[in-house]
């Protein structure tokens, strides 16, 4: 089996296993104990604090654990409308093709008065800082822009929106949940205020994740209950998965240099070679993008049918058809970088881990191939494009 | 539980009685590129009686099943019979389909029902 949908979720890393299942043995105890075994499990628990601060130049004081991304995004919008509506200020900037885990949170807000501003991502899946900063106005209270997108893979100008937002006083949020593990993320020179982050996207345990923010800023809860997390996020804390995250990410920005190295190599060889394909495209900038990223558009065939002959291949990945998701629409993130919806239903996600192999690689470029082919010889769309009654788009 | 039943994977790994009739007397075709699925039924008949039937397919796995189960259903059948053709018995002869995928059942009736319609139609001209 060839595994191509880390952008989904990883497998957990041995070092991380081993983490959690010891603490699951020995070091049980809740953190909020005064006996000995939970002041063990605080210990723990501010280790991994520590780890997972200094993984992103942050202060251990600035981490608060989440049951994942979608939690921390959650919580950083609404922290930030919070402020803002206490100081009149209700426009917050964003752009097309965030993670629904802030888009819905945005229409949320969008229903209870706020103005939201989404930004184009152009056709290179990337936002352009000089329309980040034309977008802030006087009664903005924040902006929030992914790292690096969740399908496409594309990283933003962080840094550059990060200055911007510094200089112009607008609090600035990323979701960095793809990002985090796989590309050096700095919070001090990337400027950046709040952050989000989920473990199983680097080989860490499902269900827990981290929110960065920065000394100063107030946090709403979304979960009341303790004083849990410096009082922001009640519940009793995950020990073994939190400390399993820190395991991970150690581990993974440790490994970042090699990892990517590896990764890149056999990306670009997937690039090559599907292009190869006839009345294919590559989604995104090409070089600005995640490592292990690779996204294609073929034209007529459809992305479910090419994933579920992928599957009977070996070859695991996903696809932005609108029959993968259950609505009727193609992933928002395709129709924002202008594929229309003919193409878009036709769209291959391949998101690698750094172990595959020279083989493993052609075997994709292979498998795909063919299946496209074999889709396109009975599909009626790609009948008319051939047959010239209708026109190629790619 | 796995996304589709094991008859449903059957028809969409080997579907049946795909591909073109030059000389067919019914065609139809049926939903659209932007919403992710399109059909296209041929029809040869004869005597009123459903001779042969291929089907051209673009759209996810059920979508491509369902056209190949409507096809085994018709086949060799009188006209009449096939007008009657609902897409409740498409999704039942595949054993059931998820709820948000019953309109690939859809579409495979009304791509069948639009290949007849072209087929009487064409029949009533020569008339």
């Amino acid at each position: 089996m060839i595994y191509a949908d880390n952008a989904a979720t990883t497998k957990m890393s041995a070092a991380a296993i081993q983490t959690m299942v010891s603490l699951m043995n020995e070091n049980y105890g809740n953190p909020s104990s005064l006996y000995s075994l939970g002041q063990k499990a605080k210990e723990t628990l501010e280790d991994a604090r520590k780890t997972v601060a200094e993984a992103i130049s942050a202060d251990p004081r600035e981490i608060y654990f989440t049951s994942g991304g979608s939690e921390a995004d959650n919580q950083a919008i609404l922290s930030a409308a919070a402020l803002g509506r206490k100081n009149g200020k209700t426009h917050i900037v964003s752009s097309a093709f965030e993670h629904h885990a802030v888009l819905h949170t945005l229409e949320k807000l969008k229903s209870e008065g706020f103005d939201i501003t989404l930004l184009d991502v152009h056709e290179n899946g990337i936002v352009r800082p000089e329309e980040v900063e034309a977008a802030i106005r006087d009664d903005t209270c924040l902006v929030t822009i992914m790292y690096a997108n969740n399908e496409i893979g594309t990283i933003q100008p962080i840094p550059e929106i990060g200055a911007i937002c510094r200089r112009r006083g607008v609090l600035f949020h990323t979701d960095a949940v793809q990002a985090i593990g796989h590309i050096p993320v700095n919070t001090a020179t990337d400027q950046i205020d709040m952050l989000s982050a989920s473990a199983h996207k680097f080989h860490g345990p499902k269900g827990v994740g981290f929110l960065y923010a920065r000394k100063g800023i107030r946090l709403t809860n979304l979960i009341e209950g303790g004083a849990q997390e410096r009082g922001k996020r009640a519940g009793t804390e995950n020990v073994p998965g939190i400390a399993a995250m820190a395991t991970a990410l150690k581990e993974a920005v440790a490994n970042m240099a090699d990892s990517a190295a590896a990764m890149k190599k056999q990306r670009d060889r997937l690039i090559t070679g599907l292009k190869q394909i006839p009345h294919s495209a590559l989604n995104g900038d090409e070089v600005r993008r995640l490592p292990g990223n690779v996204n294609f558009c073929f034209e007529g065939i459809e992305g479910e049918s090419l994933l579920l002959l992928l599957d009977d291949k070996g070859i695991q990945a996903s696809s932005g058809s609108a029959c993968t998701s259950g609505s009727l629409d193609p992933s928002h993130v395709l129709l924002a970088i202008g594929r229309v919806h003919d193409v878009a239903h036709g769209s291959l996600r391949l998101s690698i881990g750094d172990d595959l192999t020279d083989e493993e690689t052609d075997e994709i470029i292979r498998s795909v191939s063919e299946v496209v082919t074999y889709l396109r010889s009975f599909s009626p769309v790609w009948r008319d494009l051939v047959a010239g009654k209708t026109k190629f788009i790619l | 539980m796995a996304l589709y039943s094991e008859k449903v994977m059957d028809h969409f790994r080997n579907p049946r009685n795909v591909g073109v009739i030059e000389d067919a007397n019914g065609v139809g075709t049926v939903g659209n590129a932007k919403c992710g699925d399109i059909m296209k039924m041929y029809l040869k008949i004869e005597d009123d009686i459903i001779q042969d039937v291929k089907f051209e397919t673009f759209g996810c796995g059920s979508a491509i099943a369902s056209s190949s189960m409507a096809t085994e259903l018709i086949k060799g059948k009188p006209v009449e019979d096939a007008m009657k053709l609902t897409n409740k018995a498409v999704a039942e002869a595949l054993d059931g389909l998820p709820d948000y995928k019953m309109h690939c059942s859809v579409l495979a009736e009304e791509a069948i029902r639009a290949a007849l319609d072209d087929y009487h139609s064409k029949s009533k001209n020569e008339k």
